[in-house]
């Protein structure tokens, strides 16, 4: 039960009850769908971007209580960050939520909302459910025009 | 039916043939149920897999040696083995695939480029698997010929009435899940085989779930092919069974081309050998055939139809435990039901379900159980599953249902 209270944190069932920026943005620069074949998790992520700068982004769709936390968290935290300090966020988000080397209470601290998915590590098989929503931001910003499946 | 004057089983006792039944995970007992994914092993089937690569393994249909003679033997022995268990005509009339998935594939493809034309038409159901949709596509690809569905209502049942009149001359063949793992419904396989015989069509019964819980006799059906895989039915992976009548084996090409399956080669012109050995190209797999064979002995030796009473007893149990959920809403509520309790519960997704329940030890499956079509006919992206075999336990299924109670509490 422990581990599973490290996965269902707090701040992850109240993202999943409210769902921040679950919406449209119409004539978003970046549509783009993020798909998990495996649970059928489907998201469709908004970018509004202004030069360099996220000035707005949003997402709708529908899965798993991880998968939509995440892509809430993702978008309150993206809102106004430059491209570059959106990617640094993707790759700090990849390493807490993949990654292998332990993190310590300092370093959960510091990582804010993003520290609440290193409890998914414990569990193999919900992983890309918590990077769902991320790798689709991510292929976004690269200019991908194929949304991320999981697959 | 002598139903009512069976003895019941012996759970306890079934159970203590079955070592993983034993095992704690996650600190918890494990309370396996998900056998519509696979099955567990009872001990049997170990040893006589064991056994054989101990004591017999050598290569079949090939030496002259003691080995080869005894593997040779006890693979043909399995063959008679599943041929007794579903009642067929003659042992040649059982080809071992890998499992359902090859062995409608190998009939796709075969009896598709045999029979199939352009104009001619492939009736599914709604509640298929993937492993009986995606080879017909296939088949209708490179045929011309056209795929129609028979769809089903709110309960999770085929709509006959559209069966009958979507069959007509064009119909080639027909094919039906005897029961579904998605929903649990047993689908009236006579009386499919019998509308679609009439208009002139062939039929394949996907009986991958049915095997293990119900009695199958493919003559009493009238089937023209039926499938399972041994993993199923306490059997190990990589085995399956395609069953089909002699003519129209007879009559079908080769599906995969190579060793065994030839009378003699040479670059001019090769002919084939006879069936089954026309559809077992290469070395099969011999230790799965063996312990097929001791797995349909085991469940012939519990008896299917005291199996099929036991689980209609969980089912019935465990469907009342599920309605009196808050939130709770099953999927697939057919009349006639087997094995199977699909849900979704309002207050979480069926993939969080699975790893919360999973905490608790409790085993079941959470996704579209590769039926996507059910899950778009249901409006639900997945659903959790819980599914029985008859070493399962009315006390198990109290603690599932006490774990989907715990769900709600944590999403509340
Ligand atoms: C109804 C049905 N058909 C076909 C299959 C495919 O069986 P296998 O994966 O063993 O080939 C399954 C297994 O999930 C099934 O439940």
């Amino acid at each position: 039960m422990n581990d599973l209270r490290d996965l269902y944190q707090e701040i992850i069932l109240d993202h999943n009850r409210n769902p921040r920026n679950f919406r449209k943005i119409e004539g978003a620069t970046v549509t783009l769908e993020g798909h998990n074949p495996l649970c059928g998790d489907r998201y469709t992520i908004y970018l509004l971007l202004d030069d360099d700068i996220v000035k707005d982004i949003s997402f709708t769709g529908a899965g798993c209580a991880i998968s939509k936390a995440s892509a809430s968290v993702m978008t309150a935290m993206l809102k106004g960050k430059t491209r570059a300090e959106a990617e640094a966020l993707f790759q700090q988000f990849h390493e807490v939520a993949t990654g292998h080397a332990p993190i310590g209470n300092a370093q959960l601290e510091s990582l804010g909302k993003l520290g609440v998915f290193a409890g998914v590590r414990e569990f193999p098989m919900r992983v890309k459910c918590a990077t769902l929503a991320w790798h689709t931001m991510h292929n976004g910003l690269e200019g991908k025009h194929e949304g991320a499946t999981t697959e | 039916m002598l139903t009512a004057e069976l003895a019941p089983l012996d759970v306890e006792t079934l159970r203590q043939d079955f070592p993983i039944l034993g095992r704690v995970v996650r600190g918890k007992p494990l309370v396996y149920l998900d056998n519509a994914a696979t099955t567990q092993k009872p001990q049997q089937v170990i040893d006589a897999i064991s056994r054989y690569y101990s004591e017999t393994n050598s290569n079949v249909h090939r030496g002259v040696h003691y080995l080869s003679e005894q593997a040779t033997l006890q693979y043909e022995g399995a063959r008679r083995r599943v041929a007794k268990f579903l009642n067929a005509e003659s042992a040649h009339e059982i080809i071992f695939t890998r499992g359902t998935t090859e062995a409608i594939n190998l009939v796709a493809a075969s009896f598709g480029r045999k029979f199939l034309r352009e104009g001619d038409e492939v009736i599914l159901t709604e509640m298929e698997h993937h492993s009986n949709i995606v080879p017909w596509q296939m088949a209708c690809d490179a045929s011309g010929a056209t795929l129609r569905v028979v769809p089903i209502n709110d309960e999770g049942e085929l709509l006959m009435d559209q069966f009958r009149q979507m069959l007509n001359p064009r119909t080639k063949l027909v094919a039906a899940v005897h029961l579904s793992n998605a929903l649990g419904t047993i689908n009236p396989a006579a009386e499919i085989i019998e509308l679609a015989h009439a208009a002139g069509a062939r039929v394949l019964i996907d009986g991958a779930q049915a095997v293990s819980h119900l009695p199958v006799d493919v003559r009493a059906l009238d089937a023209d092919f039926y499938v399972f895989s041994g993993h199923k039915i306490f059997g190990p992976t990589g085995i399956g069974v395609l069953y089909g009548k002699t003519e129209l084996l007879e009559s079908m090409p080769p599906y995969q081309g190579g060793g065994d399956m030839i009378r003699s080669v040479s670059f001019q012109r090769t002919t084939y050998n006879d069936i089954p050995y026309k559809f077992e190209a290469g070395t099969p797999h011999i230790a799965g055939a063996i312990g097929l064979a001791a797995a349909l002995d085991y469940v012939e030796g519990v008896g299917l139809e005291r199996i099929a009473a036991w689980e209609h007893e969980l089912l019935e149990y465990g469907t009342e435990l599920l309605q009196n959920i808050p939130g709770l809403r099953l999927i697939g509520t057919a009349r006639q039901k087997s094995s199977v309790l699909s849900f979704v519960l309002e207050s979480a997704h069926p993939h969080d379900i699975g790893t919360i329940i999973d905490s608790q030890g409790v085993a079941i499956r959470t996704g579209h159980h590769c039926a996507e079509p059910v899950m778009h006919r249901f409006g639900v992206p997945a659903t959790a599953r819980a599914s029985v075999a008859f070493y399962n336990t009315r006390q198990e299924l109290e603690v599932l249902a006490s774990a989907i109670h715990n769900v709600n509490q944590l999403f509340s």
